[in-house]
C-alpha cells in the first residue's frame, strides 16, 4: 500500500514497502492455515445457528431436527451393520459409475474434439444428451437392467459422462495453434501430439467438467436409490423421512454432503497436481 | 567449398484466403531463392511481407499455392528445424523437457534426450534453469530456450524467425556472436528472418530484402565482410555502407507504396 507522508508536501506521493510485522508463532500458524480455519469456522457457525434456532424454537425440530439430535442419531446409526452396508453399496455405485464415466468420456471427448469431422457428427448428439434430464431415463434404465446395483451405476454413469465429454470437447478447441505448429514442425506423431499438447492443454477443462460432474453423480446415486428402494444411503434417507425420523434423515443428508465435499477436494487436489506448471493465482502476496 | 544448394525455391507463390469473406491475399509473389550449403542468409523486410510465411512453407507447416521448394537431403537427422517467432514453449514442460522436445519426437527416449540437450541449455545461457517452467522465465530466456530446442535436433538448415526480437540490446549482441560461433563450428545453413538491418548485415553472407503487398524479393545483397566477424566490425565504414544501402531500399520502397496508396 502506498502511504502519503505529510513531510513530502503536496508534490510527492511516497510509495513505501509493505511493512513486515513481527508475528508470534500463533499468528504465523494462523496465516499458514487461514483457509482451513476460516472454512471450519463457517461450518461451525452454521451448526451453531441451527442448534440455537432449534433450542429457541425458531427452527422447527419436527422437520429439521437439530445438530445434537442428528449427532445422537448418527452415533446410533454408526453401530448398525445395516448402515455400513448402505454406505458400502452407495460408495461402490458411485465409484464404479464415476470411474466408468471418466474412462469413457475423456478419451472420447479428446478424439471427438480433435477430429473436426467427428465433432460435426457428434456435436448435436452431445448437446442433446447433455441437456436431457438424466433422471427421466430411470424408468427406461430399469426396463433394461432391472432394479439392482447395475441400474444405479448406470444412472451415475449417465449423470457424469456427457458433462465431462462436453467439457473435454470444448477444451480441445482451445488448444493453441502456435503450439500445434511447434509439434508439427518437429514432426510429432499423432500420438505424441495428443500426449504432449492436446491432453495437457485440455486438462483444465476436464477438471471443470469433473467439478460439475461431482454434483451430478451424487444426485444420480441418491435419486436412483430412491427409485429402486433396495439398499444405499438414499434408501436410508427415504425410509427415515417416511417414518418421520428427521434426525436420521438429516444425518443421511449430512453424510451425502460430506461425501460431496470429499469428492470436490479430490478434484481440487488433482487440479493442483496436474497444473503445477501454472503461475499461482494467489493474488495476495506471500509474506 | 560450397558443393551444393541446401535450399532452392522457384516461383513460390502463397495466397491466403479469408474464410469468411473469401477474399484472397497474396502473401508471397514469385519468390526465387537459392541458399548454398553452409551459407547464412537473412530475409529482411517490413512487417507483413511474408517472411514467416516463407519459413513455414520451407518447414512444411504451410503448403504453397504454386512454385517449388527443394531441400537437400541429409543422410541422418533432419533437413530443417524452426526457431519460432513467438517463444512457443509448452507451458507444462520444464525448460529441459521443452528443449528435448524435438529429440523425443525423433524417437530418442526422454531420459537420453534430457541428457543430450544439457550442452545446448548451457550454450544459450540457461544452465541451472533446466527445471523451471516457462512462466518462471523472462521473455528473453524463453526465447533462448526456443533457440536451444531447434539447435538440439541438429538439423542441416536452421530456419530462424526473428529469434532475438525480444532480447535486450546486450544479450542480443551476445547471442548474435554466439550464433555465428555455432554456425561456424557446426557448419549449418541458416535462413534468418529479422527486422533489424544491422543484425542482418552483421550475421549474413547475403541479405535478401523483401517488400510487402504483395510479398516479394526486391534485392539480394552479398555482404563481403571478412569472417570471423567481431562485434567491432559494426563500426567499420563498409558495414555502415551496407546498412545505408539496405535502408535506402526499404525506405524508397515505403515512399513508393505510400504514393501508390495516394494515387489509387
Ligand atoms: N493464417 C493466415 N491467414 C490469412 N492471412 C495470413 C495468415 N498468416 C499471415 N497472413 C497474412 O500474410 C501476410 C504475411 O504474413 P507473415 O506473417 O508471413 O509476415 P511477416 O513478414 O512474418 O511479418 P512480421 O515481420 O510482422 O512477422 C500478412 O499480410 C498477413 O496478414
Ligand atoms: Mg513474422
Amino acid at each position: 500500500m502506498a502511504r502519503a507522508s505529510t513531510a513530502d508536501g503536496p508534490t510527492f506521493r511516497t510509495v513505501l514497502p509493505r511493512q513486515r510485522r513481527r508475528r508470534s508463532a500463533a499468528q504465523r500458524w494462523y496465516r499458514r492455515n487461514e483457509r482451513l480455519v476460516l472454512s471450519l469456522l463457517g461450518i461451525v457457525a452454521f451448526f451453531a445457528v441451527w442448534q440455537l434456532g432449534a433450542d429457541a424454537g425458531i427452527v422447527d425440530r419436527f422437520f429439521f431436527s437439530s445438530p445434537s439430535e442428528v449427532a445422537i442419531a448418527g452415533w446410533a446409526e454408526l453401530q448398525r451393520a445395516r448402515f455400513w452396508e448402505d454406505v458400502r453399496v452407495s460408495s461402490v455405485e458411485l465409484a464404479v459409475g464415476s470411474a466408468l464415466a471418466v474412462i469413457v468420456s475423456v478419451p472420447l471427448g479428446l478424439v471427438i474434439g480433435w477430429y473436426r469431422r467427428l465433432s460435426y457428427a457428434f456435436d448435436p448428439w452431445l448437446n442433446f444428451l447433455n441437456a436431457l434430464p438424466r433422471v427421466a431415463l430411470i424408468p427406461l434404465v430399469v426396463l433394461w437392467v432391472g432394479l439392482g446395483v447395475e441400474m444405479k451405476m448406470l444412472i451415475v454413469f449417465l449423470g457424469a459422462v456427457f458433462t465431462i465429454m462436453v467439457a473435454t470437447v470444448e477444451g480441445v478447441r482451445t488448444v493453441e495453434r502456435q503450439l500445434l505448429d511447434v509439434a508439427r514442425s518437429f514432426r510429432a506423431s499423432e500420438a505424441r501430439i495428443f500426449t504432449s499438447l492436446v491432453i495437457p492443454g485440455t486438462l483444465p477443462f476436464i477438471i471443470s467438467g469433473l467439478r460439475i460432474a461431482v454434483g451430478r453423480v451424487l444426485a444420480g446415486v441418491i435419486i436412483a436409490e430412491f427409485y429402486a428402494q433396495t439398499q444405499g444411503v438414499g434408501v436410508m434417507i427415504a425410509k427415515a423421512a417416511a417414518t418421520l425420523q428427521s434426525d436420521r434423515m438429516m444425518f443421511g443428508v449430512v453424510l451425502v454432503t460430506l461425501l460431496g465435499i470429499i469428492l470436490y477436494e479430490a478434484v481440487g487436489y488433482a487440479e493442483r497436481w496436474f497444473q503445477r506448471w501454472r503461475p499461482s493465482l494467489d493474488l495476495e502476496e506471500t509474506t | 567449398m560450397e558443393h551444393h544448394l541446401a535450399l532452392s525455391a522457384r516461383g513460390v507463390q502463397m495466397e491466403y484466403r479469408d474464410r469468411q469473406s473469401g477474399k484472397r491475399l497474396l502473401a508471397l509473389e514469385n519468390v526465387d531463392l537459392d541458399v548454398p550449403d553452409g551459407a547464412f542468409v537473412s530475409l529482411l523486410g517490413p512487417s507483413g511481407c511474408g517472411k514467416s510465411t516463407f519459413l513455414k512453407i520451407v518447414n512444411g507447416l504451410l503448403r504453397q499455392t504454386s512454385g517449388e521448394i527443394k531441400l537437400h537431403r541429409v543422410a541422418k537427422g533432419r533437413e530443417d528445424a524452426m526457431v519460432f517467432q513467438d517463444a512457443s514453449l509448452f507451458p507444462w514442460y520444464t525448460v529441459t523437457d521443452n528443449v528435448a522436445y524435438g529429440l523425443v519426437c525423433a524417437g530418442v527416449s526422454r531420459k537420453a534426450a534430457r541428457e543430450r540437450v544439457q550442452p545446448f541449455i548451457d550454450l544459450v545461457g540457461l544452465g541451472g534453469f533446466g527445471d523451471k517452467y516457462p512462466y518462471q522465465l523472462s521473455g528473453g530466456m524463453q526465447q533462448r530456450a526456443n533457440l536451444a530446442r531447434a539447435l538440439a535436433v541438429d538439423a542441416a538448415i536452421l530456419l530462424m524467425d526473428e529469434p532475438f526480437a525480444s532480447l535486450d540490446a546486450q544479450t542480443r549482441e551476445l547471442m548474435q556472436a554466439e550464433l555465428l560461433r555455432i554456425w561456424n563450428a557446426a557448419r549449418k545453413t541458416v535462413v534468418f528472418v529479422t527486422h533489424q538491418i544491422d543484425e542482418a548485415v552483421f550475421l549474413s553472407d547475403r541479405v535478401v530484402v523483401m517488400a510487402a503487398r504483395p510479398g516479394r524479393v526486391i534485392a539480394d545483397i552479398t555482404i563481403d565482410l571478412p569472417r570471423p566477424r567481431e562485434l567491432s566490425v559494426k563500426r567499420t565504414p563498409l558495414f555502415q555502407d551496407y546498412g545505408e544501402r539496405i535502408w535506402g531500399l526499404l525506405a524508397g520502397r515505403q515512399e513508393e507504396t505510400a504514393s501508390q496508396g495516394r494515387a489509387s
